[in-house]
């Protein structure tokens, strides 16, 4: 892949300004000399070390590459039936379409382009159900949801307003293991279910859930199926048909695509899921999302989709080992480190370790060379630690010594070998001013102890 | 969010970190003090151990903490205020001198709170362990080792 100045050239004469700006901290390392620098030892753009690759991603510069055409030069409104200018910007959406449909196993007109992951399960979950109650507005009993505790807040707060308005909703509950499973969901099920609603894989612990049993279920009960797949697609193989989804969320910036854009896909046939829209307006995408499409956005959410059909199991693997790495080596190192979630049924980029006896964000402070999440009350107003964690039934304790570390595909094994290290001597630190090590290290178990809560 | 400058340095260089025995050893001590505040399950638990005269001067301090790094911070800037002086002087810091000597921003406040409850605390508890004991007067000079960085406490 060519990434020297001569691509930004043949575009337009003022591209290669934009693309320095845009990319201009890759560029500046990237010497121009050796445009061919392979994906994988692509320099850092900074001396940090980034495990925080379930929160975000970088961007993949082929996939700015492509999206650079479509600000300055093909800025065309798809919605412009009569001019080169729309039909540009038309046909570079339904090419992205394509990319996305074929990375999940979908027609490419079953794939709607919404702002995100977010707006995807707003559009689902709402949409589903608003359509298929089973009472009018404004009266109860209007119908039964199916969803989890450990679902991101995208899938728990259009359920909470479900039920303001409403609808019955199941939260169902994960054993220790993090995972939900076909049964769980069998004996939530009611005549009345209209709409089960489960993440693929898990975003702060990585486990994966039984989704393509859970279709087949909700397939036999004529119920539909959505799930959050925003830590899974584009990592993992789906298959829309094997794997029998009827709605599925997405997100680009999760798979080095810009941020602001991801999908919905939406069943078509056997059976055709139908749904309400939440914005009203010019009746694009099918009429399922009013509003301009963003094309510079769409156009890189296709590409991010083709890389990562791709990159496939190759980089499912390297992305194995580096996780294994990690966790083999700070396990090996210290005692009382425990890895949540299930033990081998996660997602290969994302690892979860709580450090007992030391609080996460003072261990992420030790750290401060490598970006990751933790845990812990670090989310600034809220002083909770992870609802996720206390949901596997981990104690708040272990759960504010949490840190998620989560790999792309920029992470070097160096990096991981320096997490490693540094980990361990930032833990060792704390533990050293922990007055809940010294307790153990005397025999005394700390869950035992009656606090005085402050 | 930020840290402040003083946050990291006691983070990275904490003061006065330790215990004068384990919890068994040091209840049983009557010129030791023990204060134990905060729960796991909250992300904080600071213990606080003074080493105190009969004449109630606490001669030293140390600190272990479990919390995030205003919460080391905080206990370790105690312990730097509270070395050298009178019990009584000690018990006149308030949690909103080390909101201002640490830069904490208003969700780190509950640090300095708890900083402040473990001095009550192990003064408490070397108080309990000596009833007839007469604390100096705070009017009393403190020694020449006592820390200068200890702000006015007449608020």
């Amino acid at each position: 892949m060519e990434r020297g100045e001569g691509v930004w050239k043949k575009v337009h004469p003022l591209l290669p300004e934009l693309a320095a700006m845009i990319i201009g901290r890759s560029r500046s390392i990237d010497s121009p000399d050796t445009p061919d620098t392979p994906e994988h030892t692509m320099s850092n753009p900074t001396a940090m070390i980034y495990l925080d690759n379930a929160a975000t991603t970088r961007c993949d510069p082929r996939v700015v590459e492509a999206m650079l055409p479509y600000f300055s030069e093909h800025f065309g409104n798809a919605g412009s039936r009569n001019h080169r200018f729309g039909w540009e910007a038309e046909d570079a959406i339904e090419k992205a379409r394509e990319q996305c449909a074929s990375l999940i196993g979908a027609q490419p007109k079953e794939v709607i382009f919404t702002s995100g992951a977010t707006e995807s399960n707003n559009l689902a979950i709402r949409g589903v159900a608003n359509l298929y109650a089973k009472a009018p507005a404004g009266s109860p009993g209007r119908g039964h949801v199916i969803t989890d505790i450990i679902e991101h807040k995208a899938v728990l707060d259009p359920c909470k307003r479900l039920q303001r308005e409403g609808f019955d909703v199941t939260y169902l509950e994960p054993n220790a293991d993090g995972i939900i499973s076909r049964e769980m969901v069998a004996a939530a099920m009611r005549p009345d279910t209209i709409l089960v609603s489960v993440m693929w894989a898990n975003n702060e612990i990585g486990t994966i859930n039984e989704v393509p049993q859970i279709g087949a279920l909700c397939h036999e009960r004529d119920v539909i199926l959505h799930t959050d797949a925003t830590q899974w697609a584009g990592k993992m193989p789906v298959d829309v048909e094997a794997d029998h989804i009827d709605l599925l969320s997405w997100s680009s910036h999760k798979i080095y695509g810009p941020k602001g854009v991801g999908g919905l896909y939406v069943r078509r046939r056997r059976p055709r899921v139908r749904l309400e829209a939440l914005v009203d307006g010019g009746g694009q995408e099918r009429g399922m999302r009013s509003g301009t499409q963003n094309v510079p956005g769409i156009v890189g959410f296709g590409k991010a989709c083709e890389l990562c059909a791709a990159s496939g199991d190759a980089e499912r693997q390297r992305l194995l080992a580096l996780r294994n790495k990690l966790e083999a080596g700070l396990t090996s190192a210290m005692d009382v480190v425990q890895v949540n979630g299930h033990p081998t049924k996660r997602v290969p980029h994302i690892a979860n370790i709580s450090f007992g006896f030391v609080e996460g964000e003072s261990l992420m402070m030790g750290i401060a060379e490598i970006a990751c999440s933790s845990g812990s009350a670090c989310t600034s107003a809220s002083l909770e630690p992870s609802y996720v964690l206390k949901g596997l039934g981990v104690g708040d304790d272990l759960a504010h010594s949490s840190l998620r570390l989560s790999f792309g595909r920029w992470t070097t094994e160096a990096e991981v070998d320096h997490a490693i290290v540094s980990i361990t001597a930032a833990v060792n630190h704390l533990r050293a001013m922990s007055p809940l090590y010294d307790l153990h290290k005397e025999g005394i178990d700390v869950s035992k102890i009656e606090w005085q809560q402050h | 969010m930020a840290y402040s400058d003083k946050v990291i340095d006691h983070y990275q260089h904490p003061r006065n970190v330790g215990a004068f025995g384990t919890s068994g050893e040091v209840k049983g001590r009557k010129d030791v003090g023990v204060g134990i505040v905060g729960a796991p399950e909250c992300g904080d638990v600071m213990q606080l151990q003074i080493r105190v005269t009969p004449e109630g001067r606490i001669e030293d301090a140390k600190f272990k903490c479990f919390g995030c790094g205003s919460a080391i911070a905080s206990s370790s800037l105690a312990t730097e205020w509270i070395r050298g002086r009178t019990v009584d002087e000690a018990l006149t810091i308030k949690n909103t001198q080390i909101v201002e000597e640490l830069a904490l921003p208003p969700v780190k406040i509950h640090c300095s709170v708890l900083a402040e409850d473990s001095i009550r605390a192990a003064i408490e508890d070397w108080k309990k362990k000596n009833p007839g004991a007469t604390p100096a007067s705070a009017m009393t000079a403190a020694p020449t080792a006592a820390p200068t960085a200890v702000p006015a406490t007449t608020a």
